[in-house]
């Protein structure tokens, strides 16, 4: 466990063990704030950061921590890095801040969070856990921002709306208009329509795999045929 | 009595899901006529458009899953799916509430869930709530019965609003079309009025909403052929309309300005067709007998909450999704004693 390759670590936070698509943890910002791109993307990198701190502080003190407290210690870690982002997101990105609400503050809550820091960060070197924390952030982003791209598109028929939200007056008019004269699909804003897109890039995320699987399988059958 | 036993062997037609549906689509017949006569073409153009889609896409997911198409499609589930759902819709729908409808029934709702046999919730009321909570303005456009309407749309005029969006000169859809008697007792109720002043008003007949009442009519006898026919067992109708009944009994007698009376609710908005022909839909109604009966008036007590104090005018869908959700508890609870197990 405790020499784990980057290339693996980054695999398994993007792809193979995605705390969205196959823990399926922190489910519950991830349903509630994916109504757009940008408040996914907004979201994605709240917690990105917040996992990159978190794991790495877990991993300096891991062995000052004693076992039979290290979860509130990693609740206080967690806590702590939680409230600076909070605040500062509340100075720098005040309306965007205004709109993700109290699912900012609630990070501290995502079982991702604390899932990384009990079973990788608190056994493994700082680079390592760093690593794993930007990993693992950046594949909660990356669906963050696929399942919020999606719902922006069926439902309102846009996509990067509001992106003066998180990069100021030069990004007003980034949001595209995909279909003109578009009526809204309610539906996909609404939360079933987060149910049902997550469960649909799950599946599509599944599929990939299934085929993946498949392939060596028929590459290495052909490479014997010949013989 | 005559009693006359012929040589052997005795077997009587088989029952297979062919005929059930078959059976159910023809019980909707009545109802169906009904509301053809006093709403006009725009129901006739919902259901080609959206039991057209059902059997489409019940062919494509059949197909994609690799299930034999022609056999799953011969028992004509789909073709009911996309049947009750057209039933459920208003006659002034675009093209595309009927065919996005019956797409979201049968790809999402059915064969994402297993296909026919294994799906949680009843197919057509995913499709109907999905549009309802989606395209609130559309699924308003409810057609006046005839009579009261100032302007009829023809066969061809139907079409022209339903694919193109076209309507005759001189009219618009806010004059041919009109609230339905629940949606409009719900506004004007908010409105301060009470509910004998509204009634007077030529939308409203001797039992429920002028029109509505026969319409429901046609689904209670075709719902009361499906009894006979052992199609569908009594408990569900009984216990939705019994409840339904009770609930707007006890209120009708302690303020009878503000709920309207046990019999209009019988008869308005999809009561009959809610009670005989979507509730009891075999997959995802509740199996055992008590069971059916609590699921029956779970029912009828929520199509009155919702209609009494909800934010739709009318609550069946609703309902009946939510008391699909409660079926494997009610199933759970409510399972018969075996035969020489348990009991005294």
């Amino acid at each position: 466990m405790s020499e784990t390759s980057y290339p693996e670590i980054a695999r398994n936070g993007l792809w193979n063990n995605n705390p969205a698509l196959v823990q399926l943890l922190g489910l519950c910002p991830l349903l509630a704030v994916t109504t757009t791109f940008i408040n996914g993307l907004g979201l994605g990198i709240a917690t990105t950061l917040t996992l990159i701190i978190s794991n790495s502080v877990v991993s300096a003190i891991r062995k000052l921590v004693r076992p039979e407290v290290r979860i509130p210690v990693f609740v206080l870690v967690i806590a702590s890095t939680v409230t600076v982002i909070e605040i500062s997101m509340n100075a720098w990105f005040h309306e965007l801040y205004l709109i993700l609400g109290i699912f900012i503050p609630l990070i501290v809550t995502n079982c991702s969070i604390i899932g990384r820091a009990e079973a990788f960060a608190s056994k493994n070197r700082l680079r390592a856990a760093f690593t794993d924390g930007l990993a693992m952030g950046l594949g909660f982003t990356a669906v963050l921002v696929t399942l919020g791209a999606l719902r922006e598109i069926i439902g309102k028929g846009t996509l990067f709306a509001q992106s003066h939200l998180m990069f100021g007056e030069l990004a007003a008019n980034w949001s595209l208009t995909l279909i003109d004269d578009y009526r809204g699909f309610l539906l996909a804003v609404l939360p079933p329509g987060a149910f049902i897109g997550l469960g649909l890039i799950i599946a599509v995320k599944n599929l990939i795999d299934q085929r993946r699987a498949r392939r060596p399988v028929r590459a290495a059958a052909g490479e014997t045929a010949p013989a | 009595m005559e009693f006359r036993t012929y040589s052997s062997p005795h077997l009587s037609g088989t029952n297979h899901v062919g005929r059930l549906m078959r059976g159910v689509m023809l019980a909707a017949l009545p109802g169906l006529i009904l509301a053809w006569w006093f709403f006009g073409w725009g129901v006739l153009v919902n259901l080609v458009l959206a039991v057209s889609t059902c059997i489409g896409a019940e062919a494509a997911m059949l197909r994609m899953r690799r299930r034999p198409v022609r056999v799953t499609l011969g028992d004509g589930s789909a073709a009911l799916t996309g049947l009750l759902l057209a039933l459920a819709l208003p006659p002034f729908a675009p093209w595309w509430i009927p065919v996005l409808g019956a797409l979201f029934a049968i790809v999402i709702a059915k064969q994402l869930y297993g296909g026919l046999g294994y799906n949680p919730f009843n197919p057509a009321m995913v499709g109907y709530v999905v549009l309802l909570i989606s395209f609130p303005r559309e699924m308003t456009l409810w057609a006046p019965p005839q009579e009261l309407a100032d302007a009829r749309l023809s066969l061809v005029q139907t079409l022209a609003w339903s694919l193109l969006g076209t309507l005759p000169a001189g009219t618009g859809i806010d004059a041919i079309s009109m609230a339905t008697p629940l949606d409009t007792i719900k506004t004007q109720l908010g409105l301060g009025l009470t509910l004998t002043e509204i009634q007077a008003g030529p939308r409203f007949g001797s039992l429920g909403g002028y029109g509505w009442e026969w319409v429901n009519l046609g689904f209670l006898l075709g719902g009361g052929w499906l009894l006979y026919r052992g199609t569908i067992q009594w408990q569900i109708p009984a216990g939705f309309l019994g409840g339904l009944f009770v609930m707007a009994l006890l209120f009708y007698a302690a303020d009878s300005d503000t709920y309207a009376s046990p019999l209009f609710h019988l008869f308005s908005g999809a009561a009959m067709l809610g009670a005989f022909f979507i509730a009891t839909d075999p997959v995802s109604a509740s199996t055992t007998p008590r069971g059916r009966l609590v699921y029956g008036i779970g029912i009828g007590i929520l199509v009155y909450i919702i209609r009494a104090w909800g934010g739709y005018p009318d609550g069946v869908a609703f309902a009946v999704l939510l008391m699909n959700m409660a079926v494997p508890t009610i199933d759970y609870y409510t399972q018969p004693r075996v035969y020489g197990q348990g009991g005294e």
